[in-house]
């Protein structure tokens, strides 16, 4: 059996596909197992891959492109759209570098709003997440469940911000309006609920027997990996690295709250969705200690001059923020116009669904390509963008 | 193809009774023939070349209750074009519960008759969605979410999304809104029913109809056409 | 941040330093000396983090400026090292053999901005656009509002203006 399998030189499989031993197939777009709308190309010798393309690329829009040609608070409406599942974080980092860049220093109060729609923004995106996870491997119960749970969680952001998916709630100068009245009582309701929920999830998905005989083993991602191919966020946390944004350059009020950082020294497809799981309880404990130490009243924004005429100094800055998958940053270069001279997304699945993907998948089982992809919660538009 | 087809066309049921020789590949060069020119011309003999036909009528009764029995049973192919694709994954669990009405995701193109465009459409996935709608099964139906399917919404002025995608393929309900809710898409899915049950969602037949419009329109943006004129 | 420009104005040409933050710092190198920088912060100072790579088009100065952001873990610290590089003929080293993901962000640069990176792997296959024949898309002198004008055939756009046609609908005695 020895002889099917290519030989190695130089750390690739040399084989030819004539020859009938392999296949290349092709998983994506169109496919039930991939995160997002993109595509892997496999080449596959029996049922192990043998080698992986990603190709990426049917998201593009050229955001890039069209935020030169927009002025500053018209870019609001686009940069959410990069991220589906967490939009908030787009809108906190364009609103951090303008403040940045203006020199301006938003209200205590829309600081703490802003921190709580970015944990719950997280806690969302999580759910989703376990549900996806899970889903990968064949037990569609946890998606229903978790996927279910997580309208509640947007029904409070329509209750706060107006909308669902799409919040455009942190402007630049603060937050758009306070606290609506009873919002914080069914915020409570929701989060009980949901970590409720997650226990549930443990004894059905963590201690399953399947998942764990799946899962364990994975994909294994080393210390030694991590700087070489840019991993960041639970990523680089399940490989035993304490690496978080919210610890290491804090950002709004973080700073304040009380917090670990979750790590594991596995590095396998299993201790990720460990992490990730701590994580969710890890949000709605946030979101909890945000609501008890908030400041009661306050400004939530500060008066800009028009902002349709806004022209904000020249300069360069790069912000960053911890998102669901780890470090999302945004890099903006200003020349002194109306318009930005160049904003660039760093997304944290860049590094993880292109490099990173390509050799992991590589010796994996064909059934567990989708669960290692989605245990590495990569994001195609971020990609593209 | 029915076996009614094949006694009216005495052309095609001479060539089934004598197996092609070599030189066969000249008499399907008629009207009802694709030329298939995106191919390499070794490639060409794996695909099918024939057009596509429209499908034809029955009784009025009989039609009836077929679209009655066609709208009772849509079928989504999972494919997530764009945002749109987010407010699916809630209309399947049971708070908005699409099994209800008869609907759930498919994983592949062969057992779905509904597509849901989701959203803004990059040159790259329009490929895969003319060429994942030619693969299903008729009678199909189109539903459009979000603006940017229907004007190019905020990406306007975007140099990789189509503007239009009723040029490209047919649509039969638009549901409109950035991001709409679920209970809006919802509507779009009873909609689209009724105009079933009223024999109005004729999107597959439009399609038939002007597919020289159709192909000519898709071959302008997609510049590498490297895929069968149509996809059976 | 400032003892690090100095010292390492002692081994390159390192200018126009600039401090945005407390813990974000830029600094510009020659062309030549690029490569053995990053390798010197990676390997000697502890910046081993690639943050990203991107470029900005400055068509006014015929140049395109080449940024390359690194991150310390262990002072949490970035440094973004800028390289300015001709517009007419952007050719640069790479720097995929330092950095797994540096390939692919040389992908997307070659395939946006034009520039190109001799030996990196894959650079000139086609990964974000398709069967695209127009010039590198993200250059300032592309125009994409003529090229989609162009390209794509727009709705026609319903010229009422809103709040009139409101107006009339809802106050049409007013």
């Amino acid at each position: 059996m020895q002889s099917l399998y290519p030989p190695i030189v130089n750390g690739k499989a040399v084989y030819d596909l004539d020859s009938q031993k392999y296949i290349r197939v092709w998983q994506g777009p169109q496919h039930p197992g991939v995160t997002g709308n993109m595509s892997l190309e496999l080449d596959i010798c029996g049922d192990q891959v043998i080698k992986c393309n990603t190709h990426v690329g049917y998201l593009h829009r050229g955001f890039e492109k069209l935020m030169e040609r927009r002025r500053y608070i018209n870019c609001f409406p686009i940069v959410c759209r990069i991220c589906v599942p967490e939009p908030d974080t787009n809108e906190y980092l364009f609103a951090a570098g303008m403040e940045e860049l203006m020199g301006v220093q938003i209200p205590e109060k829309a600081m703490w709003l802003r921190a709580l729609n970015l944990e719950l923004s997280r806690l969302a995106s999580f759910l989703m997440h376990l549900g996806g996870q899970s889903g990968a491997f064949g037990m569609g119960t946890v998606a229903q469940w978790t996927i279910a749970y997580r309208d509640y969680v947007l029904d409070l952001f329509e209750e706060l911000t107006g909308a669902r998916i799409y919040h455009m709630y942190m402007t630049p100068g603060g937050v758009r309006g306070d606290i609506p009245e009873g919002w914080i009582a069914h915020t409570h309701k929701v989060l009980d609920g949901a970590s409720k929920l997650l226990d549930e999830i443990k004894h059905v998905m963590l201690n399953n027997a399947i998942f764990k005989q799946r899962a364990i083993g994975l994909g294994v991602i080393t210390p030694e990996m991590v700087d070489h191919y840019g991993i960041v966020g639970p990523n680089a946390r399940c490989a035993g690295l304490k690496r978080d944004v919210r610890k290491d350059n804090p950002y709004l009020i973080y700073d304040q709250l009380d917090f670990e950082v979750e790590t594991e020294t596995a590095g396998d497809a299993y201790s990720r969705t460990c992490i990730r799981w701590r994580e969710t309880h890890q949000s709605i404990d946030l979101c909890r200690q945000i609501l008890a130490k908030m400041p009661p009243s306050g400004a939530v924004h500060i008066t800009l001059p028009n902002v349709l005429h806004l022209k904000i100094p020249a300069g360069q800055t790069y912000v960053r923020a911890e998102s669901t998958r780890g470090e999302y940053g945004y890099f903006m270069v200003s020349d002194g116009s109306e318009f930005p001279r160049k904003v660039t997304v760093r997304g944290p699945s860049y590094s993880h669904a292109m490099a990173l993907l390509e050799d992991l998948l590589v010796g994996v089982n064909i059934a567990d390509v989708a669960g290692l992809m989605v245990s590495l919660h990569t994001y195609p538009p971020e990609i593209e963008r | 193809m029915s076996d009614i087809e094949i006694k009216d066309n005495p052309d095609i049921k001479s060539e089934l009774q004598t197996p092609p020789e070599p030189g066969y590949s000249e008499w399907r060069k008629d009207e009802n023939t694709l030329y298939n020119d995106g191919l390499p011309e070794e490639e060409k003999d794996w695909f099918c070349d024939a057009r596509p036909q429209k499908a034809r009528k029955s009784v009025q009764v009989i039609e009836n209750f077929l679209n009655w029995a066609r709208s009772q049973s849509l079928w989504i192919l999972a494919f997530g074009t764009g945002c749109g694709a987010i407010e699916l994954r809630p209309l399947v669990t049971s708070r908005y519960d699409i099994s209800r009405l008869g609907m759930q995701p498919r994983p592949t193109p062969r057992q779905a008759n509904l597509i849901m465009i989701g959203g803004y459409v990059s040159i790259k996935t329009l490929k895969r969605i003319v060429r994942s709608y030619e693969q299903m099964q008729g009678p199909k139906f189109v539903v459009a979410v979000c603006s940017c399917a229907i004007n190019g919404g905020m990406y306007w002025d975007s140099y990789n999304t189509v503007k239009r995608i009723d040029e490209y393929i047919p649509v039969d309900v638009y549901v409109t809104g950035c991001m709409p809710r679920p209970e809006a898409v919802l509507a779009g899915f009873n909609k689209l029913k009724e105009l079933i049950k009223a024999g109005k969602a004729e999107g597959q037949n439009l399609y038939i109809e002007r597919f020289d419009w159709y192909k000519e329109n898709q071959k302008k943006v997609i510049k590498d056409w490297n895929m069968p004129d149509y996809n059976w | 941040m400032e003892t690090l420009y100095k010292e390492l104005k002692q081994y390159f040409d390192v200018d126009e330093f600039s401090v945005q933050k407390a813990s974000l710092a830029f600094l510009r190198v020659p062309k030549s000396q690029l490569v053995s920088l990053l390798t010197h912060m990676k390997d000697i100072r502890g910046y081993t983090h690639l943050v990203m790579v991107t470029c900005v088009d400055y068509l006014e100065q015929d140049s395109f400026l080449l940024t390359y952001l690194l991150h310390n873990y262990s002072t949490h610290c970035d440094l973004g090292i800028q390289v300015s590089i001709s517009r007419q003929n952007p050719v640069m080293d790479g720097i995929h053999h330092l950095w797994e993901q540096g390939r692919v962000y040389q992908r997307e640069l070659f395939e946006m901005f034009g520039i190109d990176f001799p030996g990196s792997p894959d650079v000139h296959e086609p990964m974000i656009l398709e069967g695209w024949q127009g010039p590198p898309p993200m250059r300032r002198d592309f125009d994409t509002k003529a090229y989609s004008e162009a390209t794509y055939s727009h709705r026609p756009r319903d010229h009422r203006e809103p709040e009139e046609y409101m107006k009339q609908q809802l106050y049409p005695e007013d």
